[in-house]
């Protein structure tokens, strides 16, 4: 079968329901993050995918995803400092255990 | 069938089966190791649709950068070799059905949908890309490269005034 914009739009909408299913059944924090991050990279794809298949000689889809890198990455490293202050705080990750703003 | 389709049809397996093994795996860091392998795989995918500027960007911000940044942040908070906890059998019927059903949807509305639209020829110059970025005409693109650069500016500070551990009060 010819590869063309349906089976990448069937790749990136599986990864990201298995995104989806990771974030709503994990219940630590660290994990949660990869799930968000696997959700990212599937929105990814579909950009460039619809700017290279649809939207060609123009590069609005590929400045969207760099765009998008740049953010994912600031995200995840805020996200990471704030779990490892919960960490020093609470002695735990887990979602459940963080029940209050402040000791 | 084309070499082309073959590749791409052994990046999406590996694409799926380490995104499935990622979100199911019971130890934390086999779980972040499947997490690269998804990102190389996304990357791979990049390369083949010829966008190589986009590719490397993916291997050096996810793969270098945000994996091995969860990999350092899993060893400052867990034991190496426990198991995380077994989900509530309840909760993963639920979340498996959910995301199944959606899936679903969303491949019904992709499958009957017909695109149309101009096909890209060639490959993407870095210099193009650069020099869109700092275009400020009609359809440049510096304003949100600066509005991201202020962005990254803001988390770094913010990482650090969250990271500091707060004085006591004795003092």
């Amino acid at each position: 079968m010819e590869v063309g914009l349906t089976q990448i739009l069937f790749l990136s909408t599986m990864l990201f329901f298995i995104g989806v299913y990771g974030f709503l059944t994990r219940r630590n924090m660290i994990t949660m993050l990869m799930a968000v991050e696997l959700m990212l990279n599937a929105v990814n794809i579909n950009f460039i995918a619809f700017n290279k298949y649809l939207w060609g000689g123009k590069l609005d889809g590929v400045f969207f995803t760099i765009f998008i890198i740049a953010i994912a990455a600031a995200e995840a490293a805020v996200a990471i400092a704030i779990v490892i202050n919960i960490y020093r705080n609470f002695g735990s990750i887990d979602a459940e255990d963080v029940d209050s703003l402040k000791l | 069938m084309a070499v082309s389709n073959i590749i791409f049809y052994l990046l999406s397996a590996l694409i799926i089966g380490c995104g499935i093994m990622s979100v199911t795996s019971r130890q934390i860091f086999r779980s972040a190791i499947y997490l690269l392998f998804c990102m190389m795989g996304v990357a791979g995918l990049y390369f083949w649709m010829q966008y190589e500027f986009i590719a490397a960007v993916q291997i050096v911000v996810y793969v270098g950068g945000i994996v091995v940044l969860i990999i350092f942040s899993i060893f400052l908070t867990h034991r190496v070799g426990s198991d995380l906890a077994e989900p509530e059998y309840k909760r993963t019927l639920f979340a498996g059905l959910a995301s199944l059903f959606a899936f679903l949807l969303f491949w019904s509305v992709i499958k009957r949908n017909e695109f149309f639209g101009e096909q890209s020829s060639g490959e993407l110059s870095v210099r193009r890309i650069g020099e869109e970025m700092l275009n400020y005409k009609q359809g440049g693109f510096v304003l949100p490269f600066e509005v991201v650069s202020i962005l990254l500016l803001a988390a770094m500070i913010g990482c650090i005034v969250i990271a500091m551990r707060a004085q006591t009060e004795k003092n």
